[in-house]
């Protein structure tokens, strides 16, 4: 079948989103529709003295305006995170009250400390900036380490010294034991910079309560529906589920920042409520760098030691996690068990050690984005073994394939057990597109030309299709991380699938119909996806952490598996034939090596007329399942970035960039190709351009485009994208998982390439112009006093 | 964005008359910094006039070596100008490489030598180049006109009508863009005026906004060469040092970007 497994088939979705004809949240229209604007903290950190709206109030058009106060009053609850950690010392983490409008506090600029609803947006941002809050100003904190010093201003009670939690994985006796018999070790002291997401569609929730029914709808920009009713319902006291309705429509981008349940959805749900108006709320993008959670944002020290033949024999880590002002969503989860778990990269180490602490900061909250832990562990365990084998004298690639896993099921000392994989056959194969022989001449034909050309590898590994429900469980997470799946067979034949996957970008619509198409040997025009609306999709936990292929889809296949069974048993009924000699074919139910068949559509009219089915077979033809996955799925893969630098202004050019990576079975290649490449330029982003700096007020100075350098075509290369791929044996489909790769195992790449042109393993992200262009100063520092 | 009055002005002297009639007005120019601060709330104008359809403030002529480009003159006219290419190229490739395609079709020479941003490319043509800023009521020298970071010597209902400047013998352009804002973090334009003086002026990369270089121009006048910039010492002093790059970096690019200038 041309749509099946495997097919490039062009993407279902895309006339709506290319000619304009998406629907995404901003785009629903209430009949009784007001707006609503925050009033949000100017300072990073204040004492709310008073409020007053009476002016506001006053003004044309206004409806109310509604504080913290009576919000809690109300009785709606703090924001919480769903993950809880234990720390070291045995006790749980230490997290700070969060109320979606501040109370007492604001902790961060942007905390929102009131909402406007009026008749029109200009009408209620003119009256947010009406609202008169007296703020008492205090002392400000932004970096994780400094939040940590003895005397650092206290933003929350009971996180005493800023400290949420201080944790730990692996042996730290034997981890130290192993580095002080090393016979070489490099020591590092590595910075993951702080990124805004950046969704090309803003934030957005439209908030209708109903009274005379007694029911809420929100439609909001969401990644997970179901999860945000749930909160929203268990701890946010909104409504009870059955009671509120969450619709996540068309949604443009989320890259894990649409996850969380934010204070704006909570607060327009209970203001429609107080005010009787559906009440709409639309980020702009000033707003966006100020309250979308942030990523990334570690400082860490790690040491890894070698024995005499260059097999690791320890690696150790500290790490401090800016968690930014209150606990997001997932936050705990990203530092820990999405991260430490992968510190053993695709290597045999027997001993790791790592601990971390997670901070309290006067910042927008941190928590999950492309990638989610695993970028920053890969960050760390190649940026460790690249400057090693420079240390050491060795070849980089020959270093890693010495201390390779190759034997599988792998168990490694945090936690993992990598279920398949072949790390060789991944670095052979970007080796040869990379031309890595041809490397020695290309630079010197660049410094023929005045450039320094560098080149760098990245082996990384990291960990999807979360989760296994009851090991997530055991560590923590409040949910557990199977999927479901419907599988609706209409009477004409044409299948409805209701995933509680979203597609955010992804091309679920195409590629979970190919799986459909593929079981059933029908075209991809007869099936369709439903997702994002919990009136129509029974439960779902959404889609972040590359698991709507290995979880989402693997619910589907066994919905599927239930169909065709029933399909047979009614064609064996019909045709008077065994169930084992049923066939599906070409759009058709045939016994096997006769001519006797049903059309396809026949069997699902014989279903539903139920005038002649087996005795005792309920009518219809519609399953569901639920997926619980038994394993993490492990992508891995060698990228191998090459570039050149203009050693006059430090401006870095990526000049080749070769990808190889192992997803298991492929479903649409051409989708998987566009999540590498878009997963790339996030990568590229990180490494070169952007960075959330904030002031030593905690004011955002990359607030703006004009400031914050997304990736642009211009600044990215051609990639040149490869499979190597093993089966994954944890799921029925073999599926590991690639949106996030790109993103993951990028960065280390170039960091590598362009320390290796310039001569200096000192460099942080972002490696801006100014940035390499310094670090280049220290080589020729160094050389001239030497 | 705050509401204001709206204008739509057919001449340059009524766009000025409607200016002074107003409490505080803004001209409309090109709209390619107006409009974005107008929307982030941080400009609140109580009248904009809209000089779009002012026909006297368009069109570039060359007479001899002279050039009078109006006002409302877009960037992406002035790039695409083949007499003018020909007599003085290195306005045209400095003009080619404002912002990108949507900015350059909307954005003028007018609106960008009046709001006088420290980063824009525009006044340091004017300034290297000794253009004469015209205005609806008098002629202003560009040593005169740029004043220090978004100020100029404009009075509140003045409107810039054109520039006009000597074609020089050389001259050249080099930017440094920033990785975000694509704006200039160093931009130098220098000009070989017909007396073999050279002017140098800086962009990008002062604390202050655009400014001349004295020591690029005395070694440029004395040897119009590459191997000329190289002894000039860039001093960090009123160099600007920002997160993307500080003054030592800003010197640095000052002196690449006077070499790259010269082609």
């Amino acid at each position: 079948m041309s749509e099946g497994i495997g097919a490039r088939v062009l993407r279902k979705e895309d006339k709506r989103f290319i000619t304009g004809k998406g629907r995404y949240t901003d785009d629903i229209i209430e009949s009784n529709q007001a707006y609503a604007a925050f009033v949000r903290s100017p300072h990073a950190h204040a004492r709310i003295v008073s409020l007053d709206a009476s002016a506001a109030l006053a003004m044309e058009g206004v409806e109310t305006v509604l504080t913290g106060p009576e919000l809690v009053a109300d009785g709606i609850g703090n924001i919480i995170c769903g993950w809880g950690i234990t720390s070291k010392d045995g006790t749980p983490m230490n997290m700070g009250a969060w109320s979606a409008l501040a109370t007492e506090k604001a902790r961060y600029v942007g905390d929102a400390v009131a909402i406007v609803v009026a008749d029109t947006k200009s009408q209620a941002k003119l009256a947010a900036e009406a609202v008169v809050v007296n703020y008492e100003e205090l002392p400000v904190v932004v970096g994780a380490v400094e939040a940590l010093a003895p005397g650092a201003p206290q933003i929350h009670d009971n996180a005493p010294g800023n400290l949420i939690f201080d944790w730990e994985i692996g042996d730290l006796a034997p981890t130290d034991a192993a580095l002080a018999s090393a016979a070489h070790v490099t020591e590092m002291a590595i910075t993951n910079n702080r990124l805004a997401p950046n969704p090309m569609e803003p934030r957005s929730a439209i908030a209708t309560f109903n009274e005379a029914e007694d029911h809420y709808t929100l439609y909001t920009t969401s990644q997970n529906p179901h999860v945000a009713r749930l909160v929203l319902s268990a701890f946010y006291n909104v409504a009870p589920e059955h009671k509120l309705r969450v619709i996540a429509p068309d949604v443009g981008g989320g890259f894990g920042s649409k996850i969380y349940i934010y204070p704006e959805e909570i607060v327009c749900l209970w203001a429609s409520m107080k005010s009787g108006r559906s009440v709409k709320w639309t980020s702009d993008r000033t707003e966006a760098f100020l309250t979308d959670a942030h990523g990334r944002d570690h400082v860490s020290t790690a040491k890894i030691g070698f024995d005499n033949d260059g097999k690791i024999v320890g690696l150790k880590v500290n790490t401090k996690a800016n968690f930014g002002a209150y606990m997001s969503l997932f936050s705990s989860a990203v530092p820990t068990y999405l991260y430490a778990t992968l510190l053993s990269g695709q290597y045999d180490i027997a001993n790791i050690y790592c601990d971390v602490q997670a901070v309290y900061t006067n910042t927008v909250p941190v928590d999950a984005y492309r990638g989610a832990g695993r970028p920053e562990a890969c960050y760390v365990v190649e940026r460790l073994m690249e400057t090693a084998a420079r240390e050491m004298g060795m070849d980089p690639a020959e270093l890693r394939a010495k201390n390779f896993v190759r034997s599988f099921p792998h168990q490694t000392p945090v936690i993992m057990a990598y279920d398949s994989g072949d790390f060789d056959a991944n670095l052979k194969q970007a080796q040869a597109a990379a031309d890595v022989a041809g490397f020695a001449g290309r630079k010197a034909e660049a410094a023929s030309r005045g450039k320094l050309r560098g080149m760098g590898y990245s082996n990384y590994i990291e960990a999807c299709g979360i989760a296994p429900s009851a090991a997530v469980g055991s560590l923590g997470a409040g949910v557990g991380l199977w999927e479901s799946a419907e599988v609706r067979v209409n009477p004409v034949g044409t299948i409805e699938i209701l995933t509680g996957s979203h597609s955010h970008g992804q091309g679920h619509e195409t590629t979970f119909a190919q799986i459909v198409a593929e079981r059933f040997d029908l075209p991809t025009e007869n099936i369709q996806i439903v997702h994002g609306d919990t009136d129509k999709v029974q439960f779902g936990m959404g889609t972040y952490g590359s698991r709507s292929g290995a979880v989402g889809m693997s619910a589907i296949v066994k919905a599927m598996d239930k169909v065709e069974a029933k399909v047979k048993k009614i064609a064996a009924h019909v045709l008077e034939a065994g169930e084992d000699d049923i066939v599906i074919e070409g759009g058709a139910v045939k016994v096997a090596g006769t001519d006797k068949q049903m059309l396809w559509h026949e069997v699902g009219l014989a279903a539903y007329t139920a005038h002649n089915i087996p005795e005792g077979m309920e009518p219809g033809l519609k399953e569901s399942a639920f997926y619980d996955p038994t394993n993490f799925t492990f992508p891995a893969g060698c990228y191998i970035c090459e570039v050149e630098v203009d050693p006059e202004t430090g401006v870095t050019e990526v000049v080749q960039f070769v990808a190889s990576d192992d997803f298991g079975t492929i479903i649409n290649p051409m989708i998987v190709e566009g999540q590498v490449h878009g997963g790339i330029a996030q990568g590229i982003g990180q490494a070169m351009l952007e960075n959330v700096v904030y002031d030593a007020a905690g004011q955002q100075l990359s607030a703006s485009y004009m400031d914050y350098a997304m990736p642009r075509a211009d600044d990215l290369p051609n990639y040149s994208v490869h499979h190597a791929s093993t089966t994954c044996p944890g799921n029925p489909l073999g599926m590991k998982g690639c949106g996030e790769a790109g993103a993951i195992g990028s960065p280390p790449a170039v960091i590598n390439a362009i320390t290796d042109a310039i001569g200096n393993n000192n460099l942080s992200m972002p490696a801006t112009p100014a940035a390499v262009w310094a670090a280049l100063q220290d080589v020729s520092q160094k050389l001239a006093a030497e | 964005m705050y509401e204001t009055n709206f204008h739509k002005a057919a001449t340059a002297q009524e766009a000025a008359a409607l200016l002074n009639r107003s409490e505080d007005g803004k001209i409309l120019a090109g709209g390619q910094t107006l409009i974005p601060t107008m929307k982030q709330r941080l400009a609140d104008p109580t009248d904009v006039i809209d000089v779009s359809a002012a026909a006297d403030l368009r069109g570039i002529t060359i007479a001899g070596d002279q050039v009078t480009i109006g006002a409302m003159t877009t960037h992406a006219e002035v790039a695409g100008h083949a007499a003018l290419a020909a007599l003085c190229p290195s306005i045209c490739k400095l003009a080619a490489n404002i912002g990108d395609p949507a900015v350059r079709h909307r954005g003028t020479i007018g609106g960008s030598l009046a709001n006088n941003d420290p980063a824009a490319d525009y006044p340091a043509a004017a300034l290297a180049l000794n253009a004469r800023i015209h205005t609806t009521s008098r002629e202003i020298a560009a040593d005169d006109f740029f004043e220090g970071m978004f100020t100029t010597a404009l009075e509140d209902d003045e409107i810039i009508t054109a520039v006009s400047f000597t074609a020089p013998a050389k001259g050249g352009y080099g930017k440094f863009p920033n990785p975000a804002s694509r704006y200039a973090m160093a931009g130098v334009f220098v000009a070989k005026l017909a007396d073999g003086s050279a002017r140098v002026a800086v962009t990008g990369a002062g604390e202050d906004g655009v400014h001349r270089h004295d020591g690029l121009e005395a070694a440029l006048s004395a040897d119009w060469a590459a191997s000329a910039v190289d002894g000039v010492e860039i001093s960090l002093d009123g160099l600007l040092s920002d997160l993307h790059g500080n003054a030592a970096y800003r010197a640095n690019l000052v002196k690449v970007m006077a070499k790259r200038a010269l082609g």
